[in-house]
């Protein structure tokens, strides 16, 4: 019996009370004449079935009635309600969101089978991890280590297509035969490479995308076997992989296998390889790294002039950058804070609420509902609210989506945004509940337990609650100091970002790529022949004031760095050669981008082929260099040539705007190197009145008379070239300042119901002591004197682990000092001004209170 | 509780019938049981074919009670034959025009199939 009495807790205590008694009662009946031991097993097994499965019912029924009792509660107090489920739908939303990007960039393994087993190796430098990495150190790497089941290499390779109608230009990967079984896919028709495809010579294969084979193949079913003239070249398609299949990111188009020439195997310097592998079973990262290690060093002491200063770097195959995961983790930080003040702000809601109904409460619970169901539907109409809050949250986190995508970095093999799936509604759900449980159950606890004597309870508060309300003003301060902070660094590393001059003046400038087919256009005389003509007639259309050709636009593209040798100029070791970017560019090229001339000439229609090897570099080159005098005349050995300076120009932002950037060599287009397009010139960029896009398809017709089987690539202004370098920093600043906007508004409005309620509770004893003659005045300055020292206690909290937030952020903060006084201080005022507003109104009430009328209701 | 006669409305919201209600509103009919009587009730009505559990017993009561189909009953029997902390139940006029209703509704659901040749003999 006392088993059964036990199973009688999975009841709710009010049902126990009422039919407990009766309940085991019965059953001790029951049992008595169910016989023997075999008969009162029967009835023990289906009581045991019975009870657990009524009480869940049992359950039910009270919830159905909750609910009912709970969403005509809400709909009688639409206000309240309408505030409840927004904050609720905020602090849900804005961590949901939030999490959705965490989930996506760190969590969520990579899309391939046994994604922890893949690893990436780099070429490694004293000062610093992840070059990549030459074909002949792949090669000795691949041939001496045993730490892998397949260890494989890529590079990007774009390509124009001809043959599958318009000429398109395609963005594309060459990979080592092993390397796309290596991370898993299988083709949905043909198959993949094999070492055969790979050899020198070995006719052209190309394995392309489902997309692409959609788009630029039209779906063709025999697409098999089809033959297309890839950089004029004849290749034919012998694989597509399945739709979602991206490596190494989603951009991919196409593979084409990775055929080295002897040339490449001989240049330990030209690093170009990304090396992608597989642990074999039972290695550990480590133990890979330190094989690594091993044949690094060996490499370094057979190749002293090469290798001396490199090593190698292994790393899983999921890496995500500081920075991105920098950004993440304080987006984390923000919304917890404003998840905390959403919840602080729903509990004085539902607090406030539940001592505004404490008579009807008391009366429930006199007329029999019983502290339990009364506390149970306070929980309940907690839960009704955060759920519906969390469901806008989910659509206000699905709204957030395509901008968080900024934030999602671009070396990754995933979708920008992942949109709404189980685990993020899952995520928000959990959120959604610990939110309702944790912030319904503490006012409904305190609003049926101690308050039930509501019936009699009139009097001022105790002074514990008081201090529970400081706390909670107090931390909502603190958070809001926090966020505040956080988002001023970084709008103020934003501001110090975009203020950095990239050298160039990129408003109205169009770039066009025309990728030229590398075999009929590896000698310079047709190149040639097409620049010009291209130019030509360029810069006759109306509304066109300059035009010229450029290797690659700056921020763009980083490479294209070369070593530079000065005549007198001695290196400290191969390793230590001085370095320069080189871009080769037409007549008019620095014009057009408005790179100034300091000295000298820029690059001119005589500098051909024939004439002397000339060069424009810019200032640091000559400060580098020829620090005495204006390095005009001077001659220097780059790109394969001696070269005699003609000109100085200003300083571009090659790299990036936050990264060091080498000096810069501009070379004459036509004195280039001979059989090397990878250098020629791809970028058509002209400077336009008006709207630039306007000029396109006057461009797209001069490109296709001058040769018509040369695409027309990436057209973009350049302007947004620089803009896209601070897209995912406006993006953490507008999205921290967005955070930080919602909790001072919160908080504000928290401490407004807080503080409201405080002074409507003390109503009784303000009446009281107006009666007895105290001034108003008086008292208005004790309840702002009161705000204000909660706001500095709460400021100064917030202040300390603002500090620590900031030092945290430092790798993000351009330069920007984690103590920065001005963003403190706006933190600080703004915090304080919140605070202050949100005292102002309930103290201001204090001043109508009608002393008479409260006195006598007392 | 009221005498009036209940609405078809009313009747109508209730119905159909969980089984577990009917059984207890037809073993009630006419008679005040306490909880253990009924599920004698109904185990020998039913030869045994239809078995509550105490749980499923109590439950039910509770939610005929809420919905008034079936009220506490205050008169006791002699109590030298009751034991008084016990508590008897019995139908109210709702209960009873309930239990009428979900009759009829089977017996019309009976008929319907004893029309296509689908009676009980014929199986």
């Amino acid at each position: 019996m006392r088993l059964y009495r036990a199973l009688l807790h999975l009841y709710p205590a009010f049902y126990r009370a009422e039919y407990g008694d009766e309940l085991v009662r019965t059953f001790a009946v029951r049992s008595r004449r169910a016989g023997g031991g075999a008969g009162r097993a029967a009835l023990w097994l289906r009581e045991l079935v019975d009870l657990p499965r009524s009480a869940f019912l049992v359950h039910g029924d009270v919830l159905r009635q909750d609910l009912a009792f709970a969403l005509r509660a809400l709909r009688r107090s639409p206000g309240f309600a309408a505030t409840a489920i927004l904050v609720a739908a905020l602090g849900i939303g804005a961590n949901t969101a939030v999490f959705s990007l965490t989930d996506q960039v760190l969590l969520r393994p990579l899309p391939y089978p046994s994604p922890e087993r893949l690893v990436q190796l780099w070429e490694t430098e004293e000062d610093g991890c992840c070059n990549e990495v030459s074909p002949p150190n792949y090669r000795d790497w691949k041939e001496r280590s045993h730490s892998f089941s397949a260890l494989s290499a890529w590079h990007w390779r774009d390509g124009n297509l001809v043959g599958a109608g318009a000429p398109v230009r395609l963005h594309g990967v060459a990979v080592g035969a092993e390397l796309l079984p290596l991370v898993g896919v299988r083709p949905i028709r043909g198959r993949l490479f094999s070492a055969a495809d790979e050899r020198t010579g070995a006719p052209g294969t190309l394995v392309i995308g489902q997309g692409t084979w959609q788009r630029v193949f039209g779906g063709d079913p025999d697409v098999i076997g089809r033959s297309v003239r890839f950089d004029d070249e004849a290749f034919t398609v012998i694989g597509v992989l399945p739709d979602g299949f991206a490596f190494p990111t989603r951009e991919a188009e196409f593979w084409a296998p990775i055929r080295m020439n002897p040339d490449d195997l001989a240049d330990r310097d030209n690093n170009f390889f990304k090396v992608v592998g597989r642990l074999a079973p039972g290695v550990s990262l480590a133990a890979a790294a330190k094989e690594m290690d091993a044949i690094g060093a060996q490499l370094a002491h057979e190749y002293p002039d090469t290798n001396d200063r490199s090593s190698v770097a292994v790393q899983p195959l999921h890496t995500v950058n500081r920075q991105s995961r920098l950004l993440i983790t304080a987006l984390v930080g923000a919304s917890g804070c404003v998840l905390v003040i959403a919840c602080i702000n729903l509990a004085t809601l539902l607090l406030t609420r539940a001592l505004a109904r404490r008579r009807e409460l008391a009366v429930r619970a006199v007329m029999g509902a019983g502290r339990e169901r009364v506390t149970r539907q306070l929980l309940t109409e907690a839960l009704v609210l955060t759920v519906l809050g969390g469901g806008l949250g989910i659509a206000f986190a699905a709204a957030l989506g395509p901008l968080l995508a900024h934030l999602v970095p671009s070396e990754l093999p995933i979708v920008a945004h992942g949109g709404l799936d189980a685990r993020l509604i899952g995520f928000a759900l959990l959120v959604t509940v610990v939110t309702g449980v944790a912030f319904g159950v503490v006012p409904a606890l305190r609003a049926s337990g101690r308050r039930l004597d509501g019936l009699r309870e009139r009097g001022p508060l105790g002074g514990g609650r008081s201090a529970l309300r400081s706390f909670l003003v107090t931390a909502q301060v603190a958070g809001c100091v926090v966020l505040l902070v956080a988002c001023g660094l970084l709008l103020r590393a934003l501001l110090r970002v975009q203020q950095v001059d990239p050298g160039f003046r990129g408003a109205g400038v169009l770039a066009v790529q025309t990728p030229l087919p590398p075999q009929r256009y590896q000698t310079a005389a047709p190149r040639d022949a097409f620049y010009s003509r291209v130019l030509a007639e360029v810069r006759t259309l109306p509304g066109v004031a300059a035009a010229g050709y450029v290797t690659w636009l700056p921020l763009e593209m980083g490479g294209g760095i070369r070593p530079v040798e000065v005549p007198g100029e001695v290196a400290a070791s191969p390793a230590h050669r001085p370095l320069a970017s080189l871009r080769f560019v037409s007549p008019g090229y620095l014009d057009t981008m408005g790179i100034p001339l300091r000295a000298g000439r820029g690059v001119a229609a005589g500098d051909n082929a024939t004439a002397r090897k000339v060069a424009v570099v810019s200032e640091a080159f000559v400060r580098e260099h020829f620090p005495n005098g204006s390095g005009l005349e001077r001659t220097f050995k780059f790109a394969g040539e001696d070269r005699t300076i003609v000109g100085v120009v200003g300083e571009v932002k090659m790299r990036g705007l936050e990264r060091r950037n080498e000096p810069q060599v501009y070379l004459p287009y036509n004195q280039g190197m001979d059989n090397d397009t990878y250098y020629a010139p791809h970028e058509l960029v002209l400077r336009t009145s008006g709207d630039p896009y306007g000029q396109l398809s006057a461009v797209r017709a001069i490109v296709r008379r001058a040769d018509p089987e040369v695409p027309i690539g990436k057209v973009r202004e350049v302007d947004e070239v620089v803009w896209n370098q601070t897209a995912s920093r406006r993006t953490q600043v507008w999205l921290l300042g967005a955070y930080a906007a919602l909790a001072l508004l919160l908080a504000g409005i928290g401490i407004h119901g807080l503080l409201s309620l405080a002074v409507s509770q003390r109503q009784s004893e303000l009446g009281l002591r107006l009666a007895i003659g105290a001034n108003r005045r008086e008292i208005l300055a004790l309840a702002l004197a009161h705000g204000l020292r909660v706001a500095a206690i709460g400021a100064g909290v917030g202040l300390v682990l603002a500090y620590a937030a900031g030092r945290s952020l430092a790798g993000a903060l351009a330069g920007i000092e984690p103590a920065d006084a001005v963003t403190f201080g706006v933190a600080v005022g703004a915090a304080v001004l919140m605070t202050v507003s949100g005292t102002l109104l309930p103290a201001l009430r204090v001043l109508r209170v009608d002393a008479a009328r409260v006195l006598l209701s007392a | 509780m009221s005498t009036r006669r209940p609405s078809a409305a009313e009747i109508a919201a209730l119905l159909p019938l969980p089984l577990a209600h009917f059984h207890i509103l037809v073993a009630l009919a006419g008679d005040e049981l306490h909880g253990y009587a009924i599920l004698q009730d109904v185990a020998s009505r039913t030869g045994g074919t239809v078995r509550l559990e105490t749980g499923t017993l109590y439950r039910s009561i509770q939610r005929l009670l809420e919905n008034g189909l079936v009220v506490e009953s205050s008169e006791r029997p002699d109590p030298a034959i009751d034991d008084e902390r016990r508590r008897y139940y019995r139908t109210t006029p709702l209960g009873v025009a309930v239990v009428r209703a979900e009759a009829a509704r089977l017996a019309a659901l009976v008929d319907l199939a004893r029309a296509k040749g689908l009676t009980p003999e014929a199986i």
